[in-house]
């Protein structure tokens, strides 16, 4: 479980030297960040979806994806409203099936299984893919520091040293300084953006080797959403990332991939995915073009 | 230092004149009132609290029409109505309440909450004697039926709310249906399917297990609606943690809805803690402390008033059935104001 949080900075830095994209395509805020590149080497490292579809009920919301992301990197997941991009999202950690009438087909390879084969302890996946949601959603009955370890008593894993644990998750998700004489106090009292941040926390204490992130920031200011970017570049020196985002400034600063997701009234379906460079500079398809730079969506 | 700070001040609020204004119209209200008791057919408190419920919506709704407008006028008119509806309400809560305590008091004495009328009639003089007995039957009985309803009320919700399992629907159904149950329906079921065949005896557990046939549709609702008020993001939040559908349930959302839950406890409590039928049928209702809800014939506070006002009618035995209704309405409050203390205490 832990192989992939093992990734160093070093392997990082040799994967960019394989990098096919070449620097004068890069756009002048996705170029900041250091860009890693998914290829089939990295098969049994990281999530991969094959022909993911999903319904609602009748309705079909999502059309064949079939994307790739390689273990220690940030992928941004862009698209107007509806277009199933949260719905996506949610199939790769099995929070799909919690609504009632769902249905999906395809496969999501974790480390090359499917998480989806019959044979599979659905909480150990969660464990292993985990998720921050859109709104701040914290335990209200327990205080800030039970809120962090709360996955812990909810899997029922053992651990050693948990104020350590408490410490360093906090610190992670940059909210240590903020919270660490107050750990006794209810979640309900922190600000939003805290909020956010204790999710955040919450979901690290758990040791996930991938992040789901559904549109963590748009219910916060910009302060608290630079907080958290800082975060995320912080995380994913450590593990692979997916977040769902409205914000386009946010995708171009914190990801290193980008998929753009659109529906035509039909099934949502996506339409281009490369780095986050090329997304923003040169995209291959004209309606992706048109989403990024504001003329539609 | 430069510039005053001024006072703070309410603006929106009625000013002084205003007051005296609507304190007039309650008070020409009034005057109506009696005028049309003393100069019309109308008479007695009915006919009074009639003419001047409506002599006060005329003004109102006159005062406010002259004064604002249609619009305003018909909000007076609303208001004028909601607090008749909270008087009327009230008047009954209030008059029962005033009436137990006017007349439950002279039964009161040293040493009822000690004795028991074991060797004491209800006809003996007030202070011999004492409700004891009714007193831990009551709370013996109902404490059995909470720890048997409580658990079976929430599992119950649980599936409701939780489980989602393909039987949701006829079981809520006959959750509902169930809370519609006689009570004597239930003392009766109890009495033929337990008492005659297995056990052959009254006692408190027959009368406790008459009253969680009761209390269990009561506790199964409330908590159903309680635990529909958690919101879904924290059984998702609990359940992308790895958590189990249990654990989550267990460990986020029972105790986010600690609070409804209580109040689930105590509606339970309320639909049973005064009934006389079913322990009536199948409890005995003793005359002496038992502290064994197994055997023997069990008391209980419902049951002392009961046979104190219907077995002879002296005004000893009266004057025990109104103190046997002021214990049992104060323990009543005492119990409501702890679960609330206790459930109000923290968040969630």
């Amino acid at each position: 479980m832990t192989e992939s949080n093992n990734f160093t900075n070093n392997e990082k830095e040799e994967q960019m030297t394989t990098s096919h994209v070449t620097p004068s395509s890069l756009s002048s805020v996705a170029s900041a960040r250091a860009v890693r590149q998914p290829g089939t080497e990295m098969l049994g490292n990281g999530l991969e979806t094959r022909g993911v579809h999903a319904w609602f009920g009748k309705k079909h919301v999502l059309s064949d994806v079939t994307l790739d992301f390689a273990a220690g990197t940030v992928t941004a997941l862009i698209g107007p409203s509806g277009c199933g991009k949260s719905t996506f999202l949610r199939t790769l950690n099995r929070m799909h099936e919690f609504i009632p009438t769902a249905a999906m087909a395809g496969e999501v390879l974790l480390d090359g299984k499917d998480i989806y084969s019959p044979d599979t302890d659905v909480t150990k996946i969660r464990l292993r893919v985990g998720m921050v949601f859109q709104k701040p959603n914290p335990f209200p009955s327990m205080t800030i520091g039970e809120n962090v370890l709360s996955g812990l008593k909810l899997a029922q894993l053992k651990r050693k040293n948990t104020d350590e644990l408490l410490e360093s998750c906090l610190i992670r998700a940059g909210l240590w300084n903020e919270v660490k004489d107050r750990l006794g106090e209810h979640g309900g009292a922190l600000s939003g953006g805290q909020q956010q941040r204790l999710c955040i926390a919450r979901s690290l204490a758990v040791e996930p080797q991938v992040l789901l992130m559904d549109e963590p920031c748009s219910a916060l200011d910009p302060g608290s959403t630079f907080r958290i970017e800082e975060t995320i570049a912080d995380l994913a020196k450590t593990m692979t990332i997916i977040i769902v985002t409205h914000n386009m400034q946010q995708a171009a600063r914190v990801s290193d991939y980008t998929a753009f997701f659109l529906s035509d009234g039909g099934p949502g379906e996506m339409i281009e995915a490369a780095p986050t460079s090329r997304i923003f500079s040169s995209p291959q398809d004209k309606r992706t073009e048109d989403y990024v730079t504001g003329r539609f969506g | 230092m430069n510039k005053a700070i001024p006072m703070p001040q309410k603006p929106w609020q009625p000013s002084g004149a205003d007051k005296v204004k609507s304190l007039l119209i309650v008070l020409a209200a009034f005057v109506l009132a009696g005028a049309s008791v003393e100069l019309t057919g109308l008479n007695g408190k009915l006919g009074f609290f009639f003419s001047l419920f409506i002599s006060l919506l005329v003004l109102n709704f006159s005062f406010h029409y002259f004064k604002r407008g249609t619009a305003a006028a018909k909000d007076a008119l609303l208001q004028v109505l909601a607090v008749m509806a909270i008087v009327i309400t009230l008047i009954p809560i209030v008059s029962i309440v005033a009436t137990v305590f006017s007349k439950g008091y002279k039964g009161l004495h040293w040493g009822i909450l000690t004795k028991d009328m074991a060797l004491a009639s209800v006809n003996d003089p007030i202070a011999s004697g004492g409700l004891l007995h009714a007193l831990v039957g009551t709370i013996l009985m109902v404490g059995g039926a909470l720890i048997i309803s409580f658990p079976i009320g929430v599992l119950t919700a649980l599936y409701l709310t939780e489980i989602r399992g393909s039987l949701t629907r006829p079981i809520k159904f006959l959750v509902q249906a169930m809370s519609g149950v006689p009570s004597i329906v239930a003392g009766l079921f109890i009495l033929s399917s337990l008492v005659y065949p297995v056990t052959k005896e009254l006692s408190g557990l027959m009368g406790s297990l008459a009253l969680t046939i009761l209390m269990i549709p009561t506790i199964a609702r409330t908590a159903e609606e309680m635990l529909r008020l958690i919101p879904n993001e924290l059984r998702e939040a609990g359940v992308a943690l790895g958590g189990t559908q249990w654990r989550t349930v267990a460990g986020v959302v029972l105790p986010a809805a600690k609070s409804g839950l209580v109040t689930a406890i105590i509606l339970g409590v309320a639909r049973i803690i005064g009934e006389t039928a079913p322990i009536l049928l199948v409890s005995g209702g003793g005359d002496s402390l038992n502290l064994n809800p197994t055997e023997g014939a069990m008391g209980s506070l419902p049951f002392y008033i009961w046979k104190a006002f219907l077995t002879s009618g002296t005004p000893e035995s009266l004057a025990r059935a109104w103190a046997g209704m002021l214990v049992l309405l104060s323990f009543i409050f005492i119990l409501f104001g702890m679960a609330r203390y206790i459930s109000g205490r923290k968040v969630g």
